[in-house]
């Protein structure tokens, strides 16, 4: 640690990679990890609340909320992943520079489309133009936290919306036999025994989630794949550590980390999925009830 | 009604912002080095990067810079993401009927095929990055062009033998070259292609558009233009 890498050409073996190791730009692919890991922890909970929003509202038995779940969920399943995670974030932004350039700028007279140019006044850009680059990135990533959770959200929503159904009726009406109100028979009977039921599905999701991070980068995004990419490609001696090809390194260690990742979130949903069992009429639960007995 | 409650929404979301200076926002692909790169410190760095933080200076103005992937490099410029284009992108008449170019910085620049040996099929498979004037001409030529997203894997794929040559900017691929330690030769007879290569702007981005030719003309006519092109392109590159 105590040497110097002011000049790197002089360096060579350990020192020089040590060196090479701990460049600016290496530091920005090692805290791209944290964005991709970070991207996942605030996805999860935004796509269950979609999901879960979205289930309701599939069952609700009002007609046009029911319309709305259900076009919800058909929408986002029927169409490709891929054209949503370039639409949506293409027009929210749009839609947001349009909404503050009608707010902002009343007195702009000039159209905002112009032949191919997207042209709203400068008080209405959005990430401001003079903003951090802090700023500017925070903004995509929210953009693309959205898209997530939309696309996520549809896929929970047809999991939870199964879960529930397959809750035993019989549950159920006992629940309403007590006099329960139907709002109390969704709270304290129905949701806490869908959540078996809803797992096995929400674990694929969260796998999928987990692979499915890479699409940060076609967002824009200097997410892994990006830096793994852009530090791998072959360096000329117009770099300070110049280097042949090794992208083939750098994606074999993105290998490791997203089998990881999933190795560890199975261990773990395994002990979720073995504790929402317990108690249930179902062949899981009742397997615990004669181990525990 | 419900477009006040959404505006209002927008404004909230994006509330206790500062209000937007002039500040220009430079857009470049940091991937095609002597142009432009990211070095290894991480930031935009290269030819563009010092020319554009010079004419910036000239003409007062305020740059930021940022990157974006070479693909949709022209649809972001449109939707306002970023106000210039400085990314090695030569002036043709197929991408003037979307965007504007101020007048070139870079002289029409020689393209070349390099390939294993010297006697590599340059009718053969030729693979060439994708959208560039390089593919254009690979694709008259006559020879099968193969297309890849970035330079990168152009030169793999000759590499692998996947195809006979690669052709692209002579600049870009010297560093390839046995010449200057890569494992590739020179092939076929060297072109130049283009109107030269100029910075990017949307057409309605006249006032922007009028202060960079200013500089660039400047430029040209004290010679510091060409001092910049030596010391990023060697002696031997083409000057005004």
């Amino acid at each position: 640690m105590f040497l110097s890498c002011a000049d790197p050409s002089a360096l060579s073996g350990l020192n020089w990679l040590i060196c090479y190791l701990t460049t600016d730009k290496q530091l920005m692919f090692y805290g791209s990890f944290l964005v991709v890991l970070l991207l996942l922890v605030v996805v999860a909970p935004v796509a269950l609340a979609f999901g879960f929003g979205g289930a309701l509202a599939a069952r609700s038995g009002f007609w046009p909320l029911r319309m709305l779940g259900k076009t919800y969920t058909a929408m986002v399943r029927g169409i490709p992943d891929v054209i949503f995670f370039l639409f949506v974030p293409i027009a929210l932004d749009q839609g947001l520079e349009y909404m503050r350039h009608k707010v902002l700028c009343p007195d702009w007279t000039a159209p905002i489309r112009q032949g191919n140019d997207f042209l709203v006044c400068p008080a209405a850009k959005l990430p401001p133009t003079d903003a951090s680059p802090f700023y500017q990135e925070s903004y995509g990533f929210v953009l693309a936290v959205i898209a997530f959770a939309i696309v996520f959200g549809a896929f929970a929503a047809n999991v939870i919306s199964g879960a529930m159904n397959a809750v035993p009726r019989a549950q159920l009406e006992t629940a309403e036999a007590y006099g329960m109100t139907p709002g109390q028979v969704r709270r304290r009977v129905l949701i806490p025994q869908m959540w078996t039921y809803a797992l096995p599905g929400l674990s694929n999701l969260w796998m999928i989630l987990i692979k499915a991070t890479p699409l940060l980068y076609m967002l824009g995004i200097e997410d892994i794949v990006y830096w793994a990419r852009e530090l791998g490609a072959t360096k000329s001696k117009i770099y300070a550590y110049p280097h042949p090809d090794w992208r083939l390194w750098y994606f074999l260690g993105l290998l490791v980390f997203y089998l990881l990742l999933t190795r560890v979130s199975e261990v773990v949903l395994k002990r979720l999925s073995a504790r929402l069992a317990r108690g249930q009429a179902t062949m899981a639960g009742e397997a615990l009830r004669k181990v525990g007995a | 009604m419900k477009k006040t409650l959404l505006a209002a929404a927008a404004l909230a979301f994006t509330a206790g912002l500062a209000h937007a200076g002039d500040t220009v926002r430079m857009g470049t692909e940091g991937k095609y080095p002597p142009y432009n790169f990211i070095n290894d410190k991480g930031q935009v760095d290269g030819f563009e990067r010092e020319l554009g933080d010079k004419l910036c200076a000239m003409e007062s103005l305020t740059c930021t810079w940022t990157t974006n992937d070479w693909d949709s490099i022209i649809p972001n410029l449109l939707s306002g993401n970023y106000d210039t284009i400085m990314a090695g992108m030569s002036i043709t008449d197929e991408r003037k009927k979307t965007i504007d170019f101020t007048q070139a910085y870079y002289p029409p620049a020689f393209s070349a095929y390099l390939g294993k040996d010297a006697g590599a099929n340059i009718k053969g498979v030729v693979a060439a990055q994708v959208g560039t004037i390089q593919a254009d001409y690979v694709a008259k030529s006559g020879a099968t062009l193969l297309e890849f997203p970035t330079m990168d894997d152009t030169i793999a794929a000759v590499k692998n033998g996947e195809a006979d040559a690669v052709f692209a900017d002579k600049d870009a691929l010297k560093p390839f070259s046995k010449a200057e330690g890569g494992d590739f030769v020179w092939a076929g007879q060297e072109v130049q292609l283009g109107e030269g290569i100029g910075v990017g702007l949307r057409k309605s981005d006249t006032a922007l558009k009028d202060k960079l030719n200013d500089g660039i003309g400047k430029m040209k006519a004290d010679g510091s233009l060409n001092v910049l092109l030596k010391k990023w392109f060697g002696d031997e590159t083409p000057t005004f």
